[in-house]
């Protein structure tokens, strides 16, 4: 029994690791307010363990461009940011490569920075996978997100529903509380240990 | 009696479908090359059409919450109604309903009248209304008669 279930996991394992991908995570868009600073955000999921040789490639495509540069590289334990690129001076790789963290800050984004940046990671031996995009949207004065205040709108008028309704049923509780224990008292002295208890709570929240 | 049930229930169905199809289809302003609804402003020039979602303005929002609101509380009015045809005394009336129907058609009214104010700016002022618009104010007056209806009515029998 015991050597089945062990084949079938061996054999289980053995069948994931062959048609497994590595998935790689960032953002869909990114609004930001111009001057700012924003943080691109990328992880991967990988079925293996992180391995040392981890690399993370950032590449950027303006809006309106057909072609895409590399921005940003990590290899070997080490970030290299592309001497030549728009974002020389203003990129900084804050990730953690160790927590499959690959995110990269761009200081001071200006109009010019709208566009596209690509994430791709790739964990040996798992390097099959898909880059993802992440959208950057500068705007002089950030709008407010659509759905946000739909949400809080509908939130809080359900969330007092709720609490009406239990209200009004822990009033409802309370008073019956009240009514058995006023009842009990009038009948003094009988059978003193539950009712006797009953008048001690009943006396303090009043 | 069976068939005032039916008629009462037929009504608070209609109120909820013009509520529903008020609050999805995309015309509460109509041009020949546009339209708007709460959701999403699409225009179309020389056959190419674009869409901006509503994440721009506070009041937009604000509408689609009470219209989604609005469609919430009917639901559970026409829930609530079921459960208390069968648990209410005999004799009683049907508050918790009525008072759920009213507050959905509040919600609409609440809705429709800051859309009504606020409309110029999310889309150009000079486009007419479309029938999803003219469907939530029809709704208000239908939820609210429904409501009325619930709150006057006895349990019999």
């Amino acid at each position: 029994m015991l050597s089945v279930l062990a084949l079938t996991s061996v054999v289980l394992l053995g069948i994931a690791s062959q048609c497994t991908a590595i998935s790689v995570y960032t953002n869909w868009e990114k609004h930001v307010q111009v001057g700012s600073d924003v943080r691109l955000s990328c992880s991967f999921f990988s079925w293996h363990w992180t391995s040392a040789e981890v690399t993370f490639s950032w590449s950027y495509r303006p809006d309106g461009a057909k072609e895409s540069v590399s921005i940003f590289h990590y290899t070997n334990g080490a970030p290299y940011i592309a001497t030549k690129g728009p974002f020389r001076d203003r990129l900084e790789f804050v990730g953690n490569p160790n927590r499959r963290d690959g995110s990269i800050m761009i200081r001071n984004v200006d109009y010019n920075d709208n566009g596209t940046f690509t994430c791709d990671a790739k964990n040996p031996p798992d390097i099959m996978g898909h880059p993802s995009n992440v959208r950057l949207l500068v705007f002089e004065k950030v709008p407010v997100q659509a759905g946000v205040i739909t949400g809080a709108i509908i939130g809080v008028v359900l969330g007092l529903l709720i609490l009406v309704v239990a209200i009004y049923y822990l009033m409802r509780f309370l008073v019956a509380r009240r009514v058995f224990s006023l009842s009990m008292s009038r009948h003094g002295k009988k059978g003193k240990g539950k009712e006797g208890s009953q008048q001690r709570q009943a006396g303090p929240s009043k | 009696m069976l068939l005032l049930l039916v008629g009462i229930v037929i009504l608070h169905i209609a109120a909820l479908v013009l509520l529903f199809v008020s609050t999805i289809v995309s015309a509460w302003v109509v041009n020949p090359a546009s339209s708007s609804d709460l959701w999403i402003n699409c225009n179309t020039l020389n056959g190419v059409t674009k869409c901006d979602t509503a994440n721009t303005g506070v009041w937009i929002q604000a509408v689609q919450a009470l219209m989604i609101l609005s469609i919430i509380f009917s639901i559970l009015s026409l829930f609530l109604f079921f459960c208390q045809l069968f648990t209410l005394k005999k004799g009683g009336r049907f508050f918790l309903t009525g008072a759920f129907q009213i507050l959905a058609s509040l919600f609409v009214m609440c809705g429709a009248i800051i859309y009504t104010v606020m409309n110029s700016n999310w889309v150009h002022p000079s486009l007419f209304y479309g029938y999803s618009y003219i469907l939530a104010w029809v709704a208000f007056p239908l939820a609210f008669i429904s409501g009325l209806i619930y709150v006057i009515l006895r349990k019999r029998e």
